[in-house]
């Protein structure tokens, strides 16, 4: 198994430990607003564990994964508050 | 969709302490067993990440038994469904699966309790347990100013988490007063394991603040948090800071075991001696019985997986142990009862439904859940009412009810896709 694993968030490359969570490459690329709530306000993870939905954000162009439940793998396209 | 189909002797849902445990006295006793977990790694919230390199000796213990059994494991596996009797239905990545059982173990565990407050909405406001899952998954901490607060052990057991690996604590704030905490400490002198335990902790966390009576009344920032303001003895006052990390206890995930009719009791799984539920054929072990930790996870585990294996003269046995972590759990609650001050956090214009942007005004106006639900959408988001329900709770003594399938949201190809095809799989060898 790869040491690292280098994920793309908005754009921007992340180089991540093997193993890591999407919403810790989303956090350590300096990004704290993952989704924007009904009425427009920014939102970040809340529960860490797949519980409350806040993290929701795109994955590989699949809309609404739980970042905090997906493990990051090289290559992979993230968009937050989309 | 693709779909698989498991057939299974006895069926664990949940790979925290308590599922593993069960999970493994099931195999030692020569029944074939399953976890199905949503995570993609097994440990639960406790041992999370603790697989390879775990700082505590029970989790190494436990982790070594699982890894020299034969056990299945269906990680990243969210059950939303009970079609039949003895049928569950699961949600992978890109497919979902069809598992039968002979016999059913709840291990669902525990949610942290968040109550809402102004602000408490903006990024890096996060749960305690929250902030450290995403540490230990990555999130770089080294350097960041965090204010621990709420109310529970929990909140010691994250701050020294978050400051092993560099993190600032400014304060730890417990809202519980420090008489009972005193009372608390004598208690845990009486249990030699718990009192080297909190001694441990204690000296690790040297330096940092810890108040009693305190909480937070308010989170500020523009698009992220900047700053809190504690309150204590009446007295308000503000902290630069870069994460708050709360919660307010724990609350037993129940939906599973309400979907399946179990009944509920004071906001826990009912069980025998046996840790066997309303339901033939269907155990629950561990924080959906009642928040109780670790030790009591273990054991409700153990004691569910021989009965369940029909061990029950082996299962008997370890009454007696349970007997003495249920002690330590209800002085436990005890301790950290909530203060009816927190009534007062939300401000009318306070969000309490985060899916649905639901105000505290909204809500007041409600009668009950089941009205607010019709009138405002509170609790019908993606969280089905998980977050704002135990916030609701105890902010309007609602009873929080009416589980629906499926308990998480799910893609329609899983309601709606084809029977899975008979592809039954035996555990792995």
């Amino acid at each position: 198994m790869p040491e690292e694993v280098v994920v793309v968030v908005d754009g921007v490359l992340v180089t991540m430990p093997a193993g890591s969570m999407v919403s810790a490459a989303i956090m350590n690329a300096g990004i704290s607003s993952f989704r924007k709530s009904v009425m427009g306000q920014a939102r970040g993870p809340l529960c860490g564990m797949g519980i409350c939905f806040e993290c929701r954000v795109t994955i590989d162009l699949q809309s609404h994964c739980r970042s905090c439940q997906t493990v990051c793998q090289n290559g992979m396209d993230i968009r937050t508050c989309e | 969709m693709n779909s698989q189909r498991y057939e299974c002797d006895v069926l664990i849902v949940g790979a925290g302490p308590a599922g593993l445990a069960a999970a493994y006295r099931v195999f030692e006793s020569g029944r074939e067993a399953t976890v199905v977990d949503d995570n993609p790694h097994a440990g639960g919230q406790i041992w999370r990440g603790e697989k390879e390199k775990s700082a505590s000796t029970s989790a190494r213990a436990w982790f070594e038994r699982i890894r020299n059994s034969k056990i299945r494991f269906i990680n990243g596996a969210r059950v939303f469904q009970q079609p039949h009797e003895r049928v569950l239905l699961a949600e992978l990545d890109t497919e979902f699966c069809e598992l039968t059982y002979e016999k059913l173990i709840l291990a669902t565990g525990a949610r942290e309790r968040f109550l809402p407050f102004p602000g408490w909405t903006l990024p890096n406001v996060m749960g305690a347990g929250g902030l450290q899952a995403l540490v230990k998954t990555g999130l770089s901490i080294k350097g960041k100013r965090v204010v621990v607060a709420g109310s529970g052990p929990l909140l010691l057991a994250v701050a020294d988490n978050l400051k092993r690996k560099g993190a600032a604590i400014l304060a730890i704030a417990e809202q519980a007063p420090r008489g009972s905490l005193m009372r608390f400490g004598f208690g845990l002198i009486s249990q030699s394991g718990k009192a080297s335990q909190a001694y441990d902790l204690k000296r690790r966390l040297r330096g940092v603040k810890y108040l009693t009576g305190c909480w937070p009344v308010a989170a500020h920032g523009t698009d992220k948090l900047e700053r809190i303001t504690l309150r204590q003895n009446s007295r308000d006052w503000d902290i630069e800071c870069d994460y708050l990390a709360y919660g307010f206890h724990l609350v037993p995930n129940l939906e599973l075991a309400e979907l399946l009719g179990c009944k509920i009791d004071r906001g826990a799984v009912s069980v025998n001696e046996f840790q066997q539920t309303s339901m033939a054929n269907v155990y629950c072990a561990g924080e959906a019985t009642g928040i109780g930790g670790l030790e009591l996870s273990l054991v409700e585990g153990e004691i569910a997986g021989l009965a369940a294996a029909g061990q029950t003269a082996r299962a008997r046995g370890l009454f007696g142990f349970r007997d003495k972590q249920r002690k330590f759990a209800s002085l436990l609650n005890r301790t950290f009862e909530l203060r009816s001050e927190l009534r007062q956090l939300p401000r009318a214009d306070t969000i309490v439904c985060r899916c649905e942007d639901v105000e505290f005004e909204r809500l007041r106006q409600s009668g009950s859940w089941r009205e607010a639900k019709l009138h405002s959408r509170c609790g019908m988001g993606p969280c089905q009412g998980r977050i704002c329900g135990s916030a609701v709770e105890f902010l309007f003594g609602w009873k929080v009810e009416s589980v629906r399938p499926p308990v998480f949201p799910v893609r329609v190809g899983s309601i709606a896709g084809d029977s899975p095809k008979s592809n039954v799989q035996s555990p792995k060898s």
